[in-house]
């Protein structure tokens, strides 16, 4: 009993390493969570769907394949979540949207194909903002999510309900989305580690779009280097995606025990001026330091139009997302409204029932922009300031080899306090969206806590495809320091 | 007052692929409805479009046969609307940069003139599904089969003025599509549509205010909208009114083009780039190799018949109508040696009995080489050129080879003149009547004599030899 | 740049939402608010700036024309609202 205690404090190695050497079966391992999900979980609203039966069944299966010796890979035999927006086959996909509250998928998603195919063990489906639109986890039609390091506190959004799994331990490793931090703005405000990969380096077939030129998926876990292992799975070209690019996937776990000595760390002024948390931003200072300390060089660099961002993520994405939520239309799958009276009124009834509000305004704004007499306005302007964001990251990598900064101004906000003020949610994401824009990799891992308790995280921002430096810079800082390992008290 | 009709040609040709253009599905026609419609056909969430290889290369192909500009970069753009055809909610199209643009086709007209009618453009698009309309309990039933065909929709410039030119480029571009293999053009199965933006004007005037015909499903439906439509508009104009900007359907069972109310307010598109297609990158070395295998294209082939075969422009520019026929054509001409025989009968006999059982040629049963076997029967005077046609009846119809038949139907010409005398022989004696009319200087009964001796011979006697020896007996 | 009611019908009329009157002016107050934030863009100098429609300047890749897919037309349709005889059935379309 006293092992199956523990199994939820090892890290995606130890799991792997327990069920291939016989200290306990993946049966174990698997009913371990399943246990602290049945537990935790009406707590925190962290799982739309438990996929228990299936789990179990799943869990047999590998453990006779890794006693014959079939499975032998990193991911054989480790339970994981994925956010709702992932289709998986025979499994309720939700999207957090009454539009699929009954929508079981036909089809897996690529990423959730390579885990099956890995050995994993799926455990459920993660609560998530509607559709991924939201900074908080308060725009789900499954209810809010709560922060395990202070409950009456939002878990930040999109990816809100894998960050809460993750900080309490209801799973080792789930797939999120990031669209304009839906990773990292979450992992930030639950004390984790999570990764948006360069655009392009994950497939996104089967990843039910938001907005389709930023959408990425990528791991979150407690540590770089569980990251590392699953990102060896899931990485890679994909035929089904034609964005997927044709890039030799290095092994992300080759490089994590290298020195960081001579690193050159940018540090982007515009991200450490008014407007960031004076808490958060000495959290930050510290653990800047402590890369200096280890023999990392802190150049100041500049993204002069990072204050464009917010503006140019709210043409693009609603633009893009009114158009991909089109298909949304009660007509082959997903919600359809009681006895409509003609064609028009199926569609509009369906989709204003379907959506929630958040989904509605995007979809509404994106149309807008997107309308004769309007486009050149704002979505072609957009789309140049979106090139000059681009060009100052550009601009800046040639000083240096990474950037640094805050995930976030703040740390966790209180539910309900910025709910019905969706401008001020919008600028929750000013650090990450630049990221998105631009298509350039971007992590979050914890670097300790504020005065009032509560994670924050330190932003990592790689070149184009360089996630291998990235994972082994945030590595080494948790070789120096546990604060990735911490877990709240009463999920401990 | 005089006025004049301005037309432009929207034409889809849907392309000759197997699977369809952003997905792995099938594109064969007259499946099981929703057979063939897989999750990216039916904008499953979260599935994403990859660009068929060969829906480009057929572009590019069709690009080249018209002189147009291949576009080194082309891009993809989506066009909103709802609509229950439409699975995604938006049209995969091209907008800006399309594949191919700036190209142009001649055509004849009837005086004998060419006219050279430009092409803006032809883009890539995925076609929609089909809207089903028996009765469903008063709902209608959707088949999205053909959602995500591929289709190049060819836009020409408003440089036709009247349905006649209209339909001869429909006509031209229609075997070009089939001649390049770029889509076999089959106008019943929707392979082949064409909408009309029509609009009138005073001469030399700005151009009036067009409406949009939809569904000219055949050629003559096209020319019969379009004058329909020409009527209309003139009809209102000279009553004081205002022809509207709008869509229009072609009713062929009425005879008329009616407003569609469904596309109403479906005017605002919002197309923007596919986030989901990269722009198509397109190579010198990838029109290279397209033009490589083009085949030689009409208006060439045309030119070399004409000075290869010594045929007139009138046979040259029927037989170069598709390449079926005129493979054909240069098969037998080479077999037989005579080219203007083998047009001849190519124009003639074939293509008329083809009509007459509403097939294409290339589902012939008479093969180039067994007509020519019948031709050189003509050549070496075994049969007669009317009877080679009877043969030709009884090859069509599975009865054999040329030869087999001539020899089971004894229809081998009769050359032995000591034959043909004995038969005349017994026609004078049996005839003196007329013989003493004819001798007596009326000479029109000459065409009797030759009648009732073909009729005697059963018309296998050669014409040649019996009229010198008929001259003879009756001069006698 | 504000939005008038007025236009906030339309669109939602373009987008098929079914906006009730009722939050009509909540809505409008909404969306102007977010044209308020997007305005900032205008007084951003982009002449000569080419648009950027995508984060990698990469071209696209083409597949060969093979038919790959086999039909799932039971399994695909188990998720539909209503269906009969292998087709989707909507309201009586009008054209």
């Amino acid at each position: 009993m006293s092992q199956a205690d523990s199994i939820h404090t090892l890290s995606l190695k130890g799991i792997h390493d327990g069920v291939h050497t016989g200290k306990f079966s993946v049966m174990e391992a698997t009913d371990a969570y399943l246990d602290r999900i049945e537990r935790f979980n009406p707590e925190l609203n962290a799982y739309i769907t438990v996929t228990r039966e299936s789990a179990q069944a799943q869990a047999v299966d590998i453990d006779n394949r890794i006693r014959k010796g079939e499975l032998t890979g990193a991911m054989a035999g480790v339970p994981y979540a994925l956010k709702d927006l992932f289709c998986s086959e025979g499994v309720r996909t939700t999207c957090a949207s009454n539009m699929l509250s009954n929508f079981i998928s036909p089809y897996d998603a690529h990423v959730a194909e390579k885990l099956k195919a890995a050995g994993g063990v799926l455990l459920g489906k993660n609560n998530m903002d509607e559709f991924a639109m939201g900074s908080s986890n308060e725009t789900s039609a499954f209810g809010n999510v709560r922060n395990p390091w202070d409950t009456t506190k939002v878990p930040g959004g999109s990816s809100g309900g894998g960050a809460a799994t993750i900080a309490a331990r209801l799973a080792p490793m789930t797939l999120g989305t990031d669209t304009g931090g839906s990773i990292r703005q979450p992992a930030s405000f639950c004390n984790i580690t999570g990764i948006k990969p360069t655009y392009g380096r994950i497939s996104r077939y089967g990843m039910i779009a938001f907005a389709s030129s930023l959408d990425q998926c990528g791991p979150m876990a407690p540590s770089a280097e569980d990251c590392a292992i699953t990102l060896n799975v899931i990485a890679g070209l994909d035929s089904r995606d034609s964005t997927s690019v044709d890039l030799p996937v290095p092994d992300y776990t080759a490089n994590l025990n290298d020195s960081i000595e001579g690193l050159r760390i940018g540090l982007p002024k515009e991200f450490f001026a008014e407007g960031l948390d004076v808490q958060v931003g000495a959290v930050i200072d510290r653990a800047i330091k402590q890369f200096q300390a280890k023999g990392a060089i802190i150049k100041e660099v500049t993204l002069p139009n990072s204050h464009l961002a917010v503006p140019v993520y709210y043409v693009v994405a609603p633009a893009e997302c009114s158009s991909n939520l089109s298909r949304f239309d009660g007509v082959r799958f997903g919600h359809r409204c009681e006895n409509p009276k003609d064609l028009l009124d199926l569609y509009e009834r369906s989709r204003w029932e379907g959506f929630g509000d958040e989904v509605k305004r995007r979809i509404m704004i994106g149309t807008y922009a997107l309308s004769a007499g309007y486009y050149d306005a704002y979505y072609l302007k957009a789309q140049q300031v979106r090139r000059l964001i681009k060009q100052d990251f550009e601009a800046a990598f040639k000083d240096v080899d990474v950037i640094m900064g805050p995930s976030c101004p703040t740390t966790a906000f209180g539910i309900g306090a910025k709910k019905d003020d969706p401008i001020a949610m919008y600028l929750e994401d000013l650090y990450t969206i630049p990221v998105s824009l631009a298509g350039l990799p971007g992590m979050t891992f914890p670097i300790g806590f504020a005065t009032d308790g509560l994670p924050v995280g330190m932003q990592l921002v790689g070149n184009y495809f360089e996630e291998a430096r990235m994972l082994n810079i945030a590595h080494q800082y948790q070789q120096w320091t546990d604060w990735h390992t911490q877990v709240p008290a009463q999920f401990a | 007052m005089e006025w004049e009709t301005v037309i432009g040609l929207e034409i889809h040709a849907q392309l000759a692929t197997n699977s369809k253009i952003f997905s792995g599905s099938s594109t064969a026609y007259g499946a099981e409805p929703n057979t063939q419609a897989n999750l990216v056909d039916l904008g499953m969430p979260g599935v994403l479009p990859v660009l068929n290889k060969k829906a480009v290369e057929l572009a590019i192909r069709l690009g080249l046969a018209i002189d147009a500009d291949i576009a080194p970069r082309s891009i993809f753009a989506r066009k909103n609307y709802f609509y229950p055809d439409s699975p995604k909610g938006y049209q995969i199209s091209q907008y800006e940069l399309p594949i191919v643009a700036n190209g142009h086709m001649d055509i004849q007209l009837e005086n004998g003139d060419t006219k050279r009618i430009g092409i803006t453009r032809a883009h890539l698009e995925e076609d929609a599904g089909k809207s089903l309309h028996e009765d469903f309990q008063g709902q209608t039933g959707i088949d999205l089969n053909r959602a995500g065909t591929p289709l190049l929709e060819i836009v020409s410039e408003p440089d036709m003025r009247n349905a006649k030119e209209a339909v001869a480029y429909m006509k031209k571009l229609h075997a070009l599509v089939r001649y390049l293999g770029v889509g076999d053009g089959n106008m019943q199965e929707g392979s082949f549509r064409c909408d009309a933006n029509v609009s009138v004007r005073r001469p030399g005037a700005e151009f009036g205010t067009r409406a949009e015909i939809k569904n000219l499903n055949s050629f003559k439906f096209i020319e019969r909208a379009i004058n329909h439509e020409v009527e209309r508009q003139i009809d209102i104009i000279e009553s004081g009114g205002k022809v509207v900007q709008e869509t229009r359907l072609y009713d062929p069972d009425k005879d008329e083009t009616r407003s569609m109310r469904s596309k109403e307010d479906a005017n605002d598109y919002r197309y923007f780039p596919d986030p989901d297609l990269l722009p198509v990158e397109i190579t010198p070395a990838d029109i290279e190799a397209v033009r490589a295998t083009l085949p030689e294209l009409p208006d060439a082939k045309k030119q070399r018949f004409m000075v290869e075969y010594a045929l007139s422009a009138y046979d040259a520019s029927l037989l170069t109508l598709s390449r079926e026929v005129a493979d054909y054509f240069e098969a037998v001409a080479q077999g037989c040696g005579d080219a203007k025989l083998a047009a001849n009968w190519v124009n003639g006999e074939v293509s008329k009995t083809l009509a007459d059982n509403e097939m294409e040629i290339a589902a012939i049963p008479v093969s180039s080489a067994a007509l020519v076997e019948l031709l050189k029967r003509i050549q070496d005077n075994t049969v007669s050129n009317k009877i080679a046609r009877d043969v030709f009846a009884a090859m069509w119809n599975g009865e054999g080879s040329a030869d087999a038949i001539i020899d089971k139907k004894g229809l081998k010409q009769i050359t032995d003149t000591s034959a043909i005398e004995a038969v005349i022989d017994e026609i004078i004696a049996k005839n003196p009547g007329q013989v003493a009319e004819y001798r007596s200087g009326k000479d029109k009964l000459f065409g009797f004599f030759v009648g009732q001796a073909m009729k005697a011979s059963k018309g296998k006697a050669n014409p040649n030899t019996l009229n010198d020896i008929l001259k003879q007996k009756l001069e006698g | 740049m504000a939005i008038s009611e007025a236009e906030v019908k339309k669109v939602a009329r373009l987008a098929r939402l079914a906006v009730p009157d009722e939050r009509l002016a909540a809505y409008t107050q909404n969306l102007c608010n977010i044209l308020d934030l997007v305005d900032q863009l205008s007084a951003v100098d982009t002449t000569g700036v080419e648009p950027m429609a995508h984060p990698l300047e990469m071209m696209q890749r083409l597949r060969e024309d093979v038919v790959t897919e086999t039909d799932h037309r039971e399994k695909y349709q188990a998720v539909a609202p209503e269906v009969e005889d292998g087709l989707y059935l909507v309201p009586k379309v009008i054209e």
